[in-house]
This record gives C-alpha cells, structure tokens and sequence, in this order.
C-alpha cells in the first residue's frame, strides 16, 4: 500500500489572551501527532469536543500551518506546495451543509466552481461535469438550476459531496459530514459515500464523534484525547478490543437501541481537563480508571505491538511501580 | 390510578407567512408518576412543540388546542398566565438541550438556583442556599459551596447541563420535560449525564418526559415510547415492544438506518427512507407516510385507523405491515 499522506510529529499551538493584563498562555491544540494514509482506506478519526480534531484537520487541508513537525502528501512536503495544488489532491466535505453551500449561487456553479479555479475546461464543459457529478451523488438535472435554500440538508450535503468531487481528488477529508443530518438521511449519505469509495477509489479521512458511524465506515480509526492520538489499530481490532483506557471508555458510552440494558457505567471521573492548563503526566489521567502513580509524572510515550498504537503506561511497563503501592504518597487506583 | 400527565387531543398551529403549519397533529399520550416516556422524531416532527406547549411557552404565532390537558389533576388547557406560572419550574421543569443559553451568564450559578427556590417556595435566603447545596453535591458537582459563586461559563458543558438538572430538581418537581439533554454533549458525558437522570429518578420518584431523536438514547432511558413524523404520533409502546417489534414502517425505517455496533456488518449498505418529510402547511390529510412508504396504496390518502395490539399501538391503513418492511 502506498503513503498518500503522512504527517510526522505534527503539532500546532494558538497563543490565547485571557484579558488585558493577563499574560498570553499557548494552548496546545495538537501535539505530536503522526499519521499515515495509505491510499484506498478510510481513517476514522475519533474524539470529543476540544480533542483537536479539526485542528489537525486544516492542518492536513493546508488551512493551517503545524508549529512543528511536518505533513507530506504522495511524497512532497505540503509546506512547498501551491494552495492550488493542495486543493486538487485534498478536498473537504464539512458538517453544515447549511453554511458551507453560498446561499446565492446556484448548485451547478457551486459544483463547477473548484473546476474554474483550477482553470479546467470551458464554462460548457464545466457544466457538463458538474451535471455529471450531481447525478453521480444521486442529484436530478433539475436540481442543478436551484439555490442551496430549496434543497433539503441531506441534497444539500449531496452537492458538498459533488463539489468536493468534482476535480477528482485524492483524499477526501470528511469533518462530522453526517452529524447535522437525521437518522433517515444519515444512512443515505454514509450509503453513498461507501458506494463513492468502492466506485472512485477513493480515500477518506473520515471525522466524527458517533462511534457506530466510524467503525461502519472506517478501515482503520484514531482516538485522540486533549490533542494526542491516545490509540490507532484497524477497526476491526479497535472495537473487538479496544485497549487504551479512554477509548474503552468511549466504546462503553455508546448507547446502542437495545433496550433492558440500561444506561452503562463509563467509569470515567469529571474531571474534565482544561486545554490552556493541562495536567502533568498522561492528560487522561484525571478522569482514568486505571490510574497510577507513574500517569501523574510521565507523559506515557507511543508504543507498538501487533494491535496498533497507543500511549498508555499500561501497555508500557505498567502503571505504577510495585513500592508505589506501598508508600505513603496518594494511593494506587485512587481516584481525584 | 389517574396519570400525572393527560394529553388528549393535543394540536399546535403556527402561523407562518406561507399559511398555517400543522406543526402538532391531534396527539394524546398520558405519562404516570415516576415513569420515563420518550418522545422521538426526527427534526421538524413536532416534538418540541409538544413540550413547549405543555409548558405554556409557544410562541405568540402558535395556538395550542386540546380537548384535555390535565397535571396532577388539575386542568392545564384553560388555566390563568399566572397559575402556570406557578406551576413551572416548581411541579413540572424543563432541561433544555443547550444548557450554555439556558443559563444567564451574568448571575452566578448560585443566585440562579437560589432564586428559583425563593421564587416558588418562599423560602429564606439560607434556606435555598442549603438546598442549591444539597442538589449540587447529589448531581455530583463538588464542592458544592465554592461551587455557587461560579459563572455558567467557568464550568464545562456537562457540569453546566447538571446545573440545569440540579435547578430543574430545586422545587421538587413531579414531572420534568427534558428536551434532547445530552444531545450537545460529548459521547462520554452524554452517558454520565443519563446516569445521573436515571438515578435521580430512581431516588425522587419524578416523571420524565424525554424528547429526543436518538433511538440509543431511547432504549436505554425509556419505558414507553411515542414515535413522532410529522407532527403525529405513528407509533407508541413499552421501549421493549417496540424495538422487538416496530409495526410502523417509519419505526421500522428509522431503526434500519442506524448502524449498530457488532450487528451490522461493517461497510455494508444501511436501510434508508426514501424522499423527505412533507410540508405541514396547509391542509394535511391521509397518512403524512405514504409519500415514502413502501407499502402505501389508495385508502393511505384516506383517514388512517389507530390499531392496537396489547398495549402497543400504531397509525397504519395495513392490518400488518409485512415483515420485510425495512427495505
């Protein structure tokens, strides 16, 4: 399988006043993230608000510059590349289809717009490619002549898709693409983004909060926590056993329709973490259930093994070290 | 027993400039006291509207019309501005979904818990300070005191959501309208917050009338279920009938659409409904479905029997619908 895009210690941070006297504070949005995409899988990329997903994602559009480290797309760093250039290779689909479409243009030129900008064809031929890709995304001809307004949020999200498709591009960056739609029309966009792929060979970065969506439509899925990718292994593997604490804590907090379960216990504190002040040692380690003394000092490194990555003390040498359990200094296990 | 709640005959207009939007549709339903019903529909199917006008707080282009609305005995369709006042916020209360506007950011969370409590009980200002205490520390907000003196916007989203529970909890309410609660939340706090609901539930005996559009939701919290389009009820029965056995075809649509984890197979194609939902303006009549059902015929446009079977009950023209539905 060929790299398509690989990002190396990518990390971004945002200086943040916080008054006018108060000093500047960094806030780290994303650090020390690495990533391959290989070409033809779908990365599913995991995480609650403030995890620095869409962070990482503009930085893997080109939206926005990493403060460190570096992404290379098929080969090259994105740093030497035109937004021209990246724009042909990586396009996004976003959540709103109600704010990403321009309310006073109509379908047929939205489509055809990244066409224009790449100075492909001419006007008629650009219309006609555009027609082409609405009816691929599942669009009728008359459709074409209407304004964003007169469509519903699931053909408004067709014609996101036909946009994004249109100069044929490599990578696909999907950001929540279905979470502003119902169920109903949820289940006909997921269909015809897989129908896409299968169809197009394409590859997806595929962005969303809903775990049932990502292992339906992921081959592969990180989970990032406070702006690190905590773990990354093939969905398969993800789901059959997940191993980082806090994804298992994800995994454990989908409420799947069955009923006479109840609503299950995530074991999981509320301690939520403050981005601008993260805490020492592992940033899960506030709300984690296996915490011990190590998580509070050592920030855990990524390591390896047969199932994926991850970083967590615990497939590292473990938690705590057995004298730690016996002295005097907070408890092993004990929550905060 | 009588139920808490008794809503029969439930219609709310609205005028817009393009005519009258049927937005509620001659629903009924009764919820009793302790019990969790959830209302579920997909956007624009009526089931906020049904909240607000149990709360008295439509909009001045709404009006409401129903042939019995009753709480805790009393009637509830023609009662004073300000006798409703009196009863909102104190017997019944409500979550909104996004606690951040739900909240006024310029008083602490203190001086709000504490006012509600005055306002409806009387009470002393010590007296309401050491309730506000007692209800933070149960929604698991500590510590509870120098947790007062905070502003909405010191807190996270999920604190600020148990705040608002805890406020809903100040007057002992019997019945509490929580309008998709967990559904601005993270997945992990989502949980621990219905967790908390179902526990505080368990404790004060207070009925819960949920809205929501999550069927996993659904499932998990309720014991019956009134499945909402188009401003009507579809299909209504205990959360273990109707997920064994979703009659409706919507009901059944909805639950095809959703992949479930383990169930599933990934990558595979998932059911969907064809087509959109209908405009509400103007006159609506026959089944509001039938556009996007499989199994519509003729009589569909005709009025559609509400049939019963045990006490699972659905709006359909076909006796039974066949199993395959799902398509």
């Amino acid at each position: 399988m060929t790299t398509l895009l690989e990002a190396r210690g990518v990390s971004r941070t945002f200086t943040v006043s916080r008054g006018m006297f108060a000093k500047k504070r960094l806030l780290h949005a994303v650090s020390d993230v690495n990533l391959h995409i290989a070409k033809g899988e779908v990365l599913g990329l995991v995480g609650e608000s403030g995890s620095g997903k869409s962070t990482l994602a503009k930085m893997l559009l080109g939206l926005l510059s990493p403060t460190r480290g570096s992404i290379h797309l098929g080969g090259v760093d994105v740093i030497g590349m035109s937004r021209l250039d990246m724009a042909r290779r990586i396009q996004p689909v976003f959540q709103d289809p109600y704010s990403s479409l321009n309310p006073r243009k109509r379908v047929v030129s939205i489509v055809s717009l990244p066409l224009a900008v790449q100075g492909i064809g001419s006007a008629e031929e650009r219309r006609e490619k555009a027609i082409a890709m609405l009816s691929r995304v599942g669009l009728a001809r008359r459709h074409a002549d209407l304004y964003p307004n007169e469509l519903s949020g699931g053909q408004r999200q067709r014609v996101a898709i036909a946009r994004a498709l249109v100069v044929e591009p490599e990578l696909v960056l999907l950001d929540e693409p279905t979470s502003a739609l119902d169920v109903s029309v949820q289940s006909q966009i997921l269909n015809l983004l897989l129908d896409l792929r299968g169809d197009l060979g394409l590859t997806y970065v595929f962005i969303s909060h809903n775990l049932a969506v990502i292992e339906h439509i992921a081959t592969r899925v990180a989970v990032m926590y406070l702006g690190r990718i905590v773990e990354q292994s093939e969905r398969d593997a993800l789901f059959r056993d997940p191993r980082h604490p806090y994804t298992r804590a994800l995994l454990d907090s989908v409420l799947t329709p069955e009923p006479g379960l109840g609503v299950p216990d995530t074991g999981l504190g509320l301690a939520m973490p403050n981005p601008l002040d993260p805490p020492p040692g592992c940033v899960f380690h506030p709300r984690c259930s296996e915490l011990g003394h190590r998580c509070r000092t050592e920030l855990p490194r990524t390591v390896q093994d047969a199932g994926g990555l991850m970083a967590c003390h615990l497939y590292d040498g473990g938690v705590a070290r057995p004298h730690d359990c016996l002295s005097p200094l907070p408890a092993c296990g004990e929550r905060e | 027993m009588a139920p808490l709640l008794s809503v029969s005959g439930l219609t709310v207009d609205l005028a817009t400039p393009r005519g009258t939007l049927h937005a509620v549709r001659d629903i009924s339903f009764d919820i009793n006291a302790g019990e969790t019903l959830c209302l579920v529909g997909e956007s624009g199917c009526g089931k906020s509207m049904t909240a607000l006008a149990l709360m008295g707080l439509l909009p001045n282009s709404a009006t409401r019309r129903a042939r019995h609305l009753a709480f805790e005995g009393g009637d509830l369709a023609n009662v004073t501005p300000r006798k409703l006042a009196s009863l909102r916020g104190n017997r019944m209360a409500m979550i909104f979904q996004e606690p951040m506007t739900a909240l006024n950011p310029a008083y602490t969370i203190g001086d709000q818990l504490i006012e509600v409590h005055r306002r409806h009980k009387g009470s002393t200002y010590a007296a309401a300070r050491e309730r506000a205490i007692e209800l933070l520390e149960k929604v698991g907000i500590t510590p509870a005191g120098e947790r007062l003196g905070q502003f909405p916007h010191q807190l996270s989203g999920g604190l600020r959501q148990r705040v608002m529970i805890a406020m809903a909890l100040m007057c002992g309410p019997t019945l509490l309208i929580a309008d998709e609660p967990t559904t601005a939340l993270d997945v992990t706090i989502q949980a621990q917050t219905l967790r908390l609901l179902i526990d505080i539930q368990r404790d004060l005996g207070v009925a819960i009338l949920l809205i929501t559009h999550d069927l996993g939701v659904v499932a998990r919290v309720a014991q019956r279920v009134a499945v909402m389009y188009a401003g009507e009820i579809v299909e209504s029965a205990t959360a273990a009938s109707l997920f064994r056995k979703p009659r409706h075809p919507y009901t059944r649509g909805l639950m095809a659409s959703i992949p479930i984890p383990g169930r599933t197979p990934p990558g595979e194609r998932l059911g969907s409904i064809p087509g959109i939902v209908p405009s509400l303006i103007g006159e609506v009549r026959g089944c509001a479905f039938r556009d996007r059902c499989a199994f519509a015929f003729a009589p569909c446009a005709e009025t559609v029997p509400w049939r019963v079977d045990n006490e699972h009950g659905w709006r359909c023209t076909l006796p039974e619908v066949p199993a395959e539905a799902a398509a």
